[in-house]
């Protein structure tokens, strides 16, 4: 083996053990809940927590709701920028980056001051903030994933043979558009799905009840079930990033960064 | 459809375009941009705004002025330096195992293998991170269990997970695979032409890396490098969850200014997230500069 193929393998093992351990630890963790044996306790206790529940719920139905309408902001723009204004396709991406340059904190922080005496004075306002929030971070995702759609398939023959079918515009979108992009919608849906679950920062702050901060409310009060919520959520990541993954192979797109 | 556009002098041209210019067509991306301006310029706008601002909403520089105070000043130090040892440290790392999967000879299956755990790696953030390392090095932690048992203890040493290193140790979980994403095609951009040259003009292998492949890489390394800095700069939940919020970070701090007015001044508040956007802006200027050297050469 030369020296090259050594120094290789050397770094690779270093970093799979760093990678690797923390995984082993916290599972190991997460199965102590009984003295002297390995038991699912922390995972029993977990589920037995209608907490667990309503936050889970809470935040896949915000993440839901995040999803479809930044599919619905953003295909039709992208759509008229690549038709008729693609002299705007900079000022889309500048756009679209920005979250990337305001970090979450920054961003929740100018929402609250901005919004303070008319949305949060409402019941439902937090939640149309955070859901609102969760659409400006699946900008540089969806935004990406789509543009990339559109580049490979021609939506100017595409539009053209609908409307000498007779189509109109909402035709145009929805039954011709939206369908050819599947692999990239779906794309941005998980890495959006991803994100959304296991946000803490925007919705802490906001006060809502969702997933993220109530991982970090229970770290206060239990020692276990916080390293199952840790194996939960980790395979939540790897199950939806796994389906990006699968979706995008061979189409050589990447993704970077999430909540951090 | 025109076939007499190909031949129509450019001036004629601008001016069509120009005249298009005044066309409808920008409606069609009024959605978008009312929703980016309600939720994401505006909120942004009022920050800058409002650091120039008294409580009574005249203009002052004070809240700039106060960003001397010193916790304001060794937040935004730590915050650096974290960022600052994270990114070179994660780049370095990060570079050595790209390096590995692409012109080192790893086999095929690793490098899809970490390629693959990489893209999950880099969204594993947050707070179930931070509780993945609380339960390896935390006091109760698998890894500290097993120094103990072998004699070393770590917290009697003066190792702290909820502390600056400890961060740096967590914050390397996502930063390492966020740079094998970036590096991997970059050095896949290597031509192998490049290196055939220069040994049949004689370098040697450290004489290649020193004047040839270096530097063609050095841009998207050191925008690589940036990238991370403000990847870990922008960072609260999982500083927030390993730390409680015991760590004097400056989004730690912005954090605290939203719950409660912990500075117990709004306008300075406002001045703090504006440092942070500055930052930000400018490290991610610099990275698209960087981007656009390297696609130069690797394009």
């Amino acid at each position: 083996m030369n020296t090259q193929r050594f120094w290789s393998w050397f770094w690779l093992i270093l970093g799979t053990i760093y990678f690797v351990v923390p995984l082993i630890a916290t599972i190991d963790f997460s199965l102590r809940a009984r003295k002297g044996t390995l038991s699912l306790d922390a995972y029993a206790n977990i589920f037995d927590d209608p907490k667990f529940f309503e936050s889970f719920t809470f935040s896949a139905v915000t993440a839901v709701a995040a999803i479809a309408l930044s599919w619905l902001l953003i295909v039709p723009t992208a759509y008229w920028v690549h038709l008729k204004l693609p002299r705007f396709r900079p000022v889309m991406e500048l756009l679209t980056l920005l979250p990337f340059v305001i970090p979450a904190v920054v961003l929740v922080f100018g929402l609250i001051r901005t919004y303070s005496m008319t949305l949060l004075n409402t019941r439902t306002g937090g939640w149309v903030l955070l859901t609102a929030a969760y659409i400006v971070l699946s900008f540089p995702y969806m935004y990406r994933a789509i543009d990339t759609g559109m580049r490979a398939i021609n939506i100017r023959t595409l539009t053209e043979a609908a409307q000498s079918l007779g189509a109109d515009w909402q035709t145009v979108i929805f039954r011709v558009i939206f369908p050819n992009l599947r692999v990239a919608l779906l794309n941005g849906a998980f890495i959006t799905f991803a994100i959304v679950m296991g946000e803490f920062t925007i919705a802490a702050l906001l006060a809502q009840p969702a997933f993220g901060p109530y991982m970090n409310l229970l770290s206060s009060s239990k020692v276990y079930e916080p390293s199952a919520l840790a194996v939960i959520s980790f395979a939540l990541t790897w199950g939806a990033i796994g389906i990006v993954q699968l979706l995008g192979q061979g189409t050589g797109q990447k993704q970077v960064g999430g909540p951090r | 459809m025109t076939p007499t556009q190909q031949t129509r002098p450019i001036q004629l041209d601008r001016a069509l375009n120009f005249w298009r210019d005044r066309s409808w067509d920008w409606l069609g991306l009024l959605p978008f941009l009312v929703f980016a301006i309600a939720f994401m310029l505006l909120p942004a706008t009022s920050i800058v705004v409002r650091s120039f601002q008294d409580n009574a909403g005249h203009f002052t520089l004070q809240n700039l002025f106060d960003l001397r105070q010193p916790n304001i000043v060794s937040a935004y130090t730590v915050s650096i330096q974290l960022s600052l040892v994270t990114a070179v440290i994660g780049g370095v790392w990060g570079f050595l195992m790209a390096y590995g999967i692409t012109v080192g000879g790893l086999p095929d299956s690793v490098r899809s293998l970490l390629l693959s755990f990489s893209g999950v790696a880099s969204n594993f953030a947050g707070v179930p991170l931070a509780f993945a390392f609380i339960a390896t090095l935390g006091r109760l932690g698998m890894v500290t269990g097993w120094l103990n048992s072998i004699g070393i203890d770590l917290y009697d040493n003066g190792f702290n997970l909820y502390t600056f290193w400890g961060l740096t140790i967590t914050y390397l979980y996502f930063q390492i695979p966020l740079t094998i994403l970036i590096l991997a095609p970059a050095l896949d951009g290597l031509r192998r032409e490049w290196r055939e040259a220069a040994e049949n003009l004689g370098a040697t292998t450290s004489e290649y890396w020193r004047y040839v492949a270096l530097p063609i890489l050095m841009p998207s390394l050191l925008g690589t490098t940036i990238l991370l800095f403000g990847n870990a700069f922008g960072a609260y939940a999982t500083a927030y969850a390993l730390t409680g919020g015991q760590i004097n970070l400056v989004s730690i701090l912005i954090g605290a200014q939203i719950s409660g007015d912990a500075l117990q001044n709004p306008g300075l508040g406002n001045a703090l997230a504006l440092g942070m956007v500055v930052i930000m802006a400018g490290s991610i200027a610099l990275y698209s500069w960087l981007q656009r050297k390297t696609s130069y050469w690797l394009g």
